[in-house]
């Protein structure tokens, strides 16, 4: 690991000495956020691949009715069927936070509460696969709207835990080691100062000793 | 208030029609990256796109990945699943962990 490119002076070492402070314990939150973050996430994930097993069988059966339909009449009656929809959908948005990930809840508004009244046809002249059908996915609606939610949930949740993992491993591995190492180069560089400085003075002493009493040790 | 929609092919895009989803119906690669692009733009929480789409435009869909508005969601079509949607999760959970720890 190489060191950090500073004077080994006491003013660097007060600051180093700092940062590493800093650094130590942003290690431990980042590390703790992580942990809890891996839970949240590990948590949403079981639970969004159960509800996107289930959700692909009941649309796939759902489907089956209209491709039923599509054979008992002709494309242009189907889309004629389906021309103007009776049911309106909107999406209220809101948003959680987990672990200061903002990730969104979704509401949703219909037009008619009535769940008999989402037929846009009449009766007399379309198959009962297709009101099947139609039931079918109008039940699923709630599901799809949690299936989005979750899986919008997970793929935030994936970047942030893959942000924090980067950050922790770069504290881990490579700031507090630097600072570590640094910190000793200057500690060693002053100690190293300090025992000069000592045996100059002792040499002096000698020196001036000698010089003025003529006196030797 | 935001609306949700579904890009796919005419069949599979009809029944959704129904319970008053915004629908689009897309042929190719490029009129669904237009379909899906436009839709964002128009207050789209959830677009949900056939797999089959999905699969040939995965470029454009990672581009809203990480905007918390939308949510683009892939689902299977008439045609059948192709496993995407699940192997999108598992994917997720690969960069995440490290380790697909779910298989």
């Amino acid at each position: 690991m190489e060191r950090l490119n500073v004077n080994p002076t006491r003013m660097e070492l007060t600051k180093l000495k700092k940062r590493l402070a800093t650094a130590t314990r942003g290690h431990k939150l980042l590390k703790d956020k992580r942990d809890e973050l891996m839970k949240q996430f590990l948590e949403t994930v079981r639970l969004n691949l159960a509800l996107r097993e289930k959700l692909e069988k009941e649309l796939q059966e759902a489907y089956g009715g209209f491709f039923a339909s599509s054979a008992l009449m002709s494309p242009k009656m189907m889309g004629q069927t389906f021309l103007y929809p009776k049911q309106g959908v909107s999406i209220g948005l809101s948003y959680k936070n987990i672990m200061s990930v903002n990730v969104p809840v979704y509401s949703i508004e219909t037009k008619t509460d009535n769940k008999g009244d989402i037929y846009p046809y009449g009766f007399a002249n379309t198959p009962c696969e297709l009101d099947d059908s139609v039931k079918r996915l109008s039940d699923v609606m709630d599901d799809l709207l949690r299936l989005a939610e979750l899986e919008k949930t997970v793929k935030l949740l994936a970047q942030e835990i893959e942000k924090t993992r980067r950050r922790v491993n770069a504290l881990e591995y490579v700031m507090i080691p630097r600072f570590q190492i640094t910190i000793k180069y200057i500690m060693m560089k002053l100690d190293e100062n300090e025992r000069g400085n000592t045996t100059r003075l002792m040499k002096v002493k000698d020196m001036v000793l000698t010089d003025t009493h003529k006196y030797k040790e | 208030m935001y609306k949700a929609a579904v890009i796919g092919d005419r069949e599979t895009v009809l029944g959704f029609r129904a319970l008053g989803l915004t629908t689009v119906a897309a042929n190719g690669a490029e009129d669904a990256s237009r379909a899906l692009h436009q839709l964002a733009k128009n207050d789209c929480a959830i677009i949900y796109i056939t797999e089959q789409l999905a699969i040939k435009i995965p470029a454009e869909i990672a581009k809203y990945d990480d905007v918390a508005s939308v949510a683009v969601i892939p689902i299977p079509s008439k045609d059948g699943s192709l496993g995407m949607g699940l192997a999108d999760v598992h994917r997720a959970v690969e960069k995440a962990v490290g380790a697909d720890i779910l298989k």
